[in-house]
């Protein structure tokens, strides 16, 4: 029935039809890009407002004085608990957190990958298993028994610390956070990686076995130069993740100077002084998240290709 | 003692014995093919000589020299991949030098082995792209440029030609042998082609579920099949297997073919085999090539012993170079090969004649050779 009959709907009233769709498709849209966007373009003007505009004004309109104080305010010298030296200090703690994490975490799963596929032993596909359910782990659950080993460390820091002089960063909050988020990445790059080099010719690898090259040389020279597309996949999943992270920052590096900026960013705001400076949290929240934009910017474009990849056999 | 030696070869993967029991020889210089349907065991094969594969007992010999426990890079071999395995991140250059690299030979010297190399196969212009930019011929080429730039003791082609169009296939084809002639090294090649195997190779190892069916040259293989299998196997077209019962004709054995409408066909053996008495009115297979099966006129002049008869044409397929025609005997389609512009109809009856001093006999229970 119906396929006699759309020819005939087609032949009368198709293109008008089409033009409805596209209207109610893209009209759609642009409401959802436009209800998605909005706290972006409210928080994005009243970073560049002053206070009494805030308090008088409309908070969707264009800043009339667009000022760049809230944002040097909240850099330089915005409060964060007792001391008002800005978030400077935390942003950089979190990039000093964020970047080991991120590289430690996308080599081994590198490695990981690596081995599970092309060097397969006996219980391989066990092992996997195991570390896929590490990807299913809630943080929560983590908490506790990772404060008791994080705390055992650090004793044993101080113990190092006694006998040699140093204690190799045991203890160190910062160090703690790297050592919580690089375990428990793992499970995830772990994932992505050995799914990326299930497809990846092992050929390649019998090639460069037959060339003389050793395990390592074969991961370095042919495995990592062609693992692009994943390796800026794994680093932007794990960069958002461990940037934005709260959870374990705040759990385990929640007080003093080796706050991340997540935790800080939470401080400044709760900070109760007087009149609350909505353009200057918001200048804050706005510092806070531009490392992930920036990464997304930057990689988003191998991001969509390296979900594709393997997809279809080139 | 031969420059190749392969003994009592086992490969067992838990409970699956994939290769049962290899013996096999090469000489120096010689080229080797091993050859049969998919999952036979010979990629596995040449994977253990190549040392990719561990195996499960046997030895391995190259030029006197044990090879079995060695690493691949020790074995002084190379090999040529089916998907030719080109490093996609390196240039023709990085990956022609990449093994010298490896073994940390000066980079002088890299460059001069890869001029040298790069004049054998012309593919000096080349040497500065990535492999995406080659064509299927091109990386062909770069890929036996890698192996031959390393100038081993032995060469392993593992079905290097199957991911070429057929035109190219044929070109390449002449290409490794000349390649072969002109080097003098020693090649092992896996093909499940058997044109790529009469062609090429020096010795054939025909090889079924991980037994080496019959190991000779290619025309011991072609014209003495050792069984049911490797007749059918080498050969294209196929040789015709024909269900057929031994009779005596005077003091001779006959062969008789029966056919769908007339009374069956008698062929008088002249010179038959020893063991083909024992066989007296049982049935047996009676295998004959398309070319020892023609028309009267084509037959080969020297052959010593002709029989002929009246068959009836099914099909005629005009091949350009020759006349194909199929006839039924036996309750099988059978097919001649008849010259060109030989004058055939379907639906007549023509007289063909068998060649018979090329025929060969097996038994239908066993499928071995009768002798």
């Amino acid at each position: 029935m119906s396929a006699v009959t759309i020819p005939a709907r087609q032949a009368s009233g198709g293109v008008n039809v089409k033009v409805i769709n596209r209207i109610v498709i893209y009209g759609l849209l642009a409401l959802f890009a436009l209800f998605y966007l909005m706290p972006l373009f409210v928080m994005l003007v009243t970073s560049f407002k002053t206070m009494d505009e805030i308090q008088n004004g409309n908070m969707l309109a264009l800043p009339r004085a667009p000022t760049f104080d809230p944002w040097l305010k909240a850099w330089g010298e915005t409060c964060v608990g007792l001391t008002c030296a800005g978030i400077k200090g935390y942003f950089w703690n979190s990039i000093k957190m964020v970047v080991p994490a991120v590289l430690i975490s996308t080599m081994l799963g590198a490695l990981n990958g690596y081995v599970l596929t092309k060097w397969r032993f006996r219980g391989a596909t066990l092992v996997f298993g195991l570390m896929l359910f590490a990807c299913f782990i809630p943080f929560q659950s983590v908490l506790l028994p990772m404060a008791t080993i994080l705390g055992s460390l650090g004793r044993f820091g101080v113990t190092l610390q006694n006998a040699t002089g140093t204690s190799f960063g045991l203890g160190n909050p910062t160090v703690n956070l790297v050592f919580v988020h690089v375990v428990y990445g793992i499970g995830f790059t772990t994932l992505f990686f050995r799914n990326y080099y299930e497809a990846f010719p092992t050929e390649l690898v019998k090639a460069a076995q037959v060339d003389g090259a050793s395990f390592f040389q074969i991961f370095r020279r042919i495995m990592l130069p062609n693992s692009m597309p994943i390796f800026v996949v794994t680093v932007i999943y794990q960069f958002t993740n461990i940037w934005n992270d709260f959870l374990f920052a705040s759990a385990y590096a929640g007080t003093g100077d080796a706050m991340p900026m997540t935790v800080a960013l939470n401080n400044v705001v709760n900070t109760s002084t007087g009149v609350v400076e909505y353009n200057v949290n918001m200048a804050a929240a706005m510092i806070a998240a531009l490392p992930t934009l920036l990464v997304y910017v930057l990689a988003g474009r191998y991001f969509v290709r390296g979900l594709m990849a393997g997809a279809v056999k080139g | 003692m031969a420059f190749l030696e392969i003994d009592g070869l086992r490969k067992r993967f838990g409970q699956v014995e994939i290769l049962k029991g290899i013996d096999v020889e090469l000489e120096k210089g010689g080229f080797l093919v091993l050859v049969g349907p998919s999952g036979c065991g010979k990629s596995t094969l040449l994977n253990t000589i190549a040392g990719l594969e561990t195996i499960t007992s046997g030895e391995i010999r190259v030029d006197g020299r044990t090879i079995n426990d060695l690493h691949p890079s020790k074995r002084d071999i190379a090999m040529v991949f089916q998907s030719y395995a080109l490093y996609p991140n390196m240039t023709v250059a990085g990956n022609i030098s990449f093994g010298m690299e490896m073994r940390g030979v000066p980079a002088a010297e890299r460059q001069k082995a890869i001029d040298k190399v790069a004049k054998v196969l012309q593919i000096g212009h080349l040497l500065q792209r990535k492999p995406s930019q080659l064509s299927g011929g091109q990386r062909q080429r770069v890929a036996m440029g890698r192996e031959l730039v390393r100038d081993p003791k032995l060469f392993l082609f593992d079905e290097p030609l199957s991911n070429l169009d057929a035109k190219l296939r044929v070109d390449m084809r002449i290409e490794i042998k000349r390649l072969h002639a002109t080097t003098g090294t020693t090649i092992v090649y896996v093909t499940h082609d058997q044109i790529e195997a009469m062609t090429l190779a020096t010795k054939i190892a025909v090889m079924r579920d991980g037994e080496v069916q019959q190991f000779g040259t290619p025309a011991e293989i072609y014209n003495n099949p050792s069984n049911l299998f490797v007749a059918d196997f080498m050969g294209s077209p196929a040789m015709n297997l024909i269900p057929a019962t031994i009779g005596t004709s005077g003091n001779a054995l006959s062969v008789v073919l029966q056919r769908e409408t007339r009374e069956p066909i008698s062929l008088p053996m002249a010179n038959a085999p020893a063991g083909l008495s024992a066989f007296q009115g049982k049935p047996i297979i009676f295998g004959v090539r398309p070319e020892a099966l023609t028309d009267p006129e084509g037959a080969e002049r020297n052959a010593s012993h002709i029989a002929t008869a009246d068959c009836h044409i099914e099909v005629v397929e005009p091949a350009g170079s020759d006349t194909f025609a199929v006839t039924n005997l036996g309750g099988k389609g059978v097919v001649a090969r008849l010259r060109a512009d030989a004058n055939i109809q379907p639906g007549t009856n023509t007289p063909l004649a068998f060649n018979l001093t090329k025929a060969v006999f097996f038994d239908p229970a066993t499928e071995t050779r009768i002798r």
